[in-house]
């Protein structure tokens, strides 16, 4: 398939492209990406070009990535397959994801690697790349075997959905990940600060008499793997930051030059926890909702570049799973279909600009996987987002293509939506 | 007043006129309950459920008197949160609840916010009788009804609430109602038992109980669970009780007149020495007791749209 894109605004920060031009997909790649390209296309003509798309008003940046999602398969099927999850994914605008090893059983061995793999092949719409566990059965005790992992096909290490509570074991992990360059990535919660606790701790849970999840808990830990990547000479990757405390300790762990990158979700600069009053479920997330102020220093971190990557932590469940008691609810937001236009609004408030926004969501997290994505240079993987800036739509949970219909954010207005997702040069989804 | 109210899901939700029009109802209801026949006909036909998912049999038995006193059909239905599919079951039972057609669910549950979801769901008016550590909207309205009739106001008083604020849905109650209705709360704990960012709720706190009786008209006492020992909230009973039980001696700081409330029961010589809680001249715990029939009495009628 060839495809020739133009009339578009393309913004590639990899290349520090942002400018009207056209872009010439051919095999699978990114063939040729200039000015006149269809002028000089069209005169030799001997080229057979199988399709043209004016995409005059749109947006061409390099296929968005998000490097922490939740499929669920194997083993809980009814929250979303790899297959619901993928098309999940190009329905939002993501052409690669990485997916949390948290399944039953836990990717910590290669045969489950091998499965996702090749369910992720088969359903063939994103590209999936998982993550695998950094103890057995994530349980924090023993170390999986991070050489075979990789050789199956993992990109990183992760014990996400649970700390990993022993530092010593979090030391060893980082010291043999970054031996064999596996980013390890560090889902930062003190269970003993946290245990129990259903929302943030606050105000807010201290009238609703919910019992609170302090912000300590999340930073004691930020604090520590910081520690031990500085101690190691090592990195280490904070998943969802959710504090101030966690930006400020980032903040000043990258001045000081140490290895550590970040992300965050788009309910931590979009929602705080003042929501939870309804005692509506779909709010319940994990790490929780914080106060006005982390959103706000949640923000100034991704506007001083503390914060790398926007990742929406997509978190799939059953109805069973959340109609229930808000103490009984399982945490976890159905992310992949609103990350995007949640995280335009960075660009509508000022936080962030294109260029800046467009580095979280695909150049950065390539960058922080080692993955040949996140870019739109000639000879690269023809993974393409066309995105429609000024679309105005409605979420409906209806027409999630997630099985995990929840979501805080049903009914809410956007702006701006993917409208075409392009994996290997081939149109995956098309929402025009 | 026309009383607008669906559902009574927590006192932060009410104004103070529905204050007033409930307190005046349950006034009205009071003299019921001094009659032969303590029974009048004013909610024949009408269906209360009674469903309760955490064991308590004096609040059950009060919502049963104060329904069957005004010839409801009440119905009880005594749940369990123990099974593995928790909250499966509220769901179910709201649906099939619902097809029963009550008039009036009255819910008691031990997760905060039960109530609230109940009544998303269903079209039914819902009572929270207690909901984890949020509310106890029935227990503060008949609260505000015995310091009224004791003291004949509550706007302007010094109200103490003592003990572990954090676990209890009667301070959140309270709190909220007195606040409302114009009484200045203070509280005391140990800095344990006292949740992050309670003096936004506008209240003075005091970590030691003698600081928060000085000058106070009414000091109601909390009760202890004597399982939060385990959460090292407080480091044993002993301890607790030297240093915030109600006696003789510090309660000589409030106000000669003070009034001593408990919502029951009573941990005696934990929370309030003995001799205290059974002092009429102080202890209105008795009181209470009668004053909650008379204000369910008043949210059942209220509800089922009896100041139409
Ligand atoms: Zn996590
Ligand atoms: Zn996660």
């Amino acid at each position: 398939m060839k495809l020739l894109l133009t009339g578009a605004r393309i913004i590639d920060p990899a290349q520090n492209i942002d400018s009207r031009m056209d872009i010439f997909l051919e095999d699978g790649k990114i063939a040729k990406i200039g000015t006149d390209i269809s002028k000089s296309l069209k005169s030799k003509s001997s080229e057979k070009i199988t399709k043209i798309i004016d995409l005059t008003g749109m947006i061409i940046v390099p296929g968005l990535i998000d490097m922490h999602t939740h499929l669920r398969e194997p083993g809980f099927e009814y929250k979303e397959t790899i297959a619901s999850g993928v098309a999940a994914a190009v329905a939002g605008g993501f052409t690669s994801i990485a997916c949390m090893p948290n399944s039953n059983p836990v990717n910590d061995n290669r045969s489950t690697t091998e499965f996702i793999r090749r369910k992720a092949a088969q359903a063939a719409l994103a590209n999936v790349y998982p993550i695998g566990a950094i103890s057995k059965d994530s349980a924090g005790v023993k170390l999986t075997e991070f050489w075979d992992l990789k050789e199956a096909g993992i990109v990183a290490l992760s014990d996400d959905g649970k700390p990993v509570m022993d530092a010593a074991l979090m030391r060893r992990a980082m010291e043999y990940g970054f031996s064999l360059q596996l980013p390890v990535i560090s889902h930062c919660e003190d269970t003993n600060l946290s245990g129990g606790g259903l929302m943030n701790e606050g105000y807010y849970s201290t009238i609703l008499g919910l019992s609170g999840i302090p912000g300590i808990a999340e930073e004691a830990m930020v604090a520590r793997d910081i520690l031990i990547a500085e101690f190691t000479k090592t990195s280490i990757h904070i998943a969802h930051v959710s504090t101030a405390g966690s930006v400020h300790l980032i903040r000043d762990a990258k001045k000081r030059g140490l290895k550590v990158t970040a992300e965050t979700a788009p309910h931590y600069f979009t929602l705080t926890d003042e929501s939870l009053q309804s005692y509506d479920t779909n709010f319940k997330v994990n790490p929780p909702l914080r106060s006005e102020q982390d959103l706000k220093a949640i923000k100034e971190g991704l506007a001083d570049s503390t914060i790398d990557v926007i990742a929406c932590d997509h978190a799939p469940h059953g109805r069973t799973d959340k109609e229930v008691e808000f103490e009984y609810a399982a945490n976890g937001i159905s992310g992949l279909e609103t990350s995007l236009a949640l995280s335009l609004n960075l660009i509508l408030d000022k936080t962030l600009n294109w260029p800046e926004l467009i580095a979280k969501m695909s150049t950065n997290p390539a960058r922080i996987l080692n993955l040949p994505k996140g870019t739109l240079e000639a000879g690269a993987d023809a993974d393409i987002t066309v995105i429609d800036p000024l679309l105005q739509w409605t979420v409906d949970l209806q027409t999630f293509r997630s099985r995990g219909k929840n979501s805080p954010f049903n009914g809410r207005r956007m702006q701006g939506k993917a409208v075409l997702t392009i994996v290997g040069g081939e149109i995956k989804y098309d929402g025009r | 007043m026309k009383f607008e109210k669906k559902d009574i899901l927590g006192i932060k939700d009410l104004s103070i006129d529905e204050i007033n029009l409930i307190l005046e109802t349950a006034e009205s209801f009071l003299e019921i309950s001094t009659r032969k026949i303590k029974k009048v006909p004013t909610l024949r036909g009408k269906t209360i459920i009674n469903l309760f998912y955490e064991a308590s049999t004096r609040t059950r038995t009060s919502f049963e008197i104060a329904g069957k006193r005004l010839s409801a059909d009440t119905i009880n239905i005594s749940a369990s949160t123990s099974s593995v599919v928790k909250g499966e079951t509220l769901i179910d039972t709201a649906r099939t609840l619902e097809a029963m057609n009550p008039d009036v669910i009255v819910i008691r549950h031990s997760a905060s916010g039960a109530p609230h979801i109940l009544a998303s769901l269903v079209k039914q008016s819902i009572i929270n009788a207690g909901d984890g550590a949020h509310e106890h909207p029935t227990q503060a309205l008949l609260d505000m009804m015995t310091i009224k009739e004791r003291k004949g106001k509550i706007s302007g008083l010094k109200v103490a609430i003592i003990g572990d604020i954090e676990h209890s849905r009667v301070a959140r109650s309270n709190i909220y109602g007195l606040s409302k209705m114009g009484a200045h709360v203070v509280l005391a704990g140990p800095a344990t038992m006292l949740p992050r960012d309670i003096e936004q709720m506008g209240t003075k706190v005091f970590s030691r109980i003698e600081d928060a009786l000085v000058d106070a008209d009414v000091v109601m006492m909390l009760r202890i669970q004597l399982e939060r020992q385990k959460q090292n909230i407080f480091p044993s009973l002993r301890e607790y009780s030297q240093h915030y039980c109600l006696n003789r001696s510090n309660i000589k700081l409030a106000k000669k007149d003070v009034i001593v409330m408990h919502p029951g029961p009573i941990n005696r010589g934990v929370e309030i020495s003995p001799d205290i809680a059974d002092d009429p001249s102080c202890s209105v715990i008795l009181d209470q007791v009668n004053k909650g029939v008379a204000v369910r009495m008043a949210l059942l009628y209220l509800l089922t749209g009896g100041s139409e």
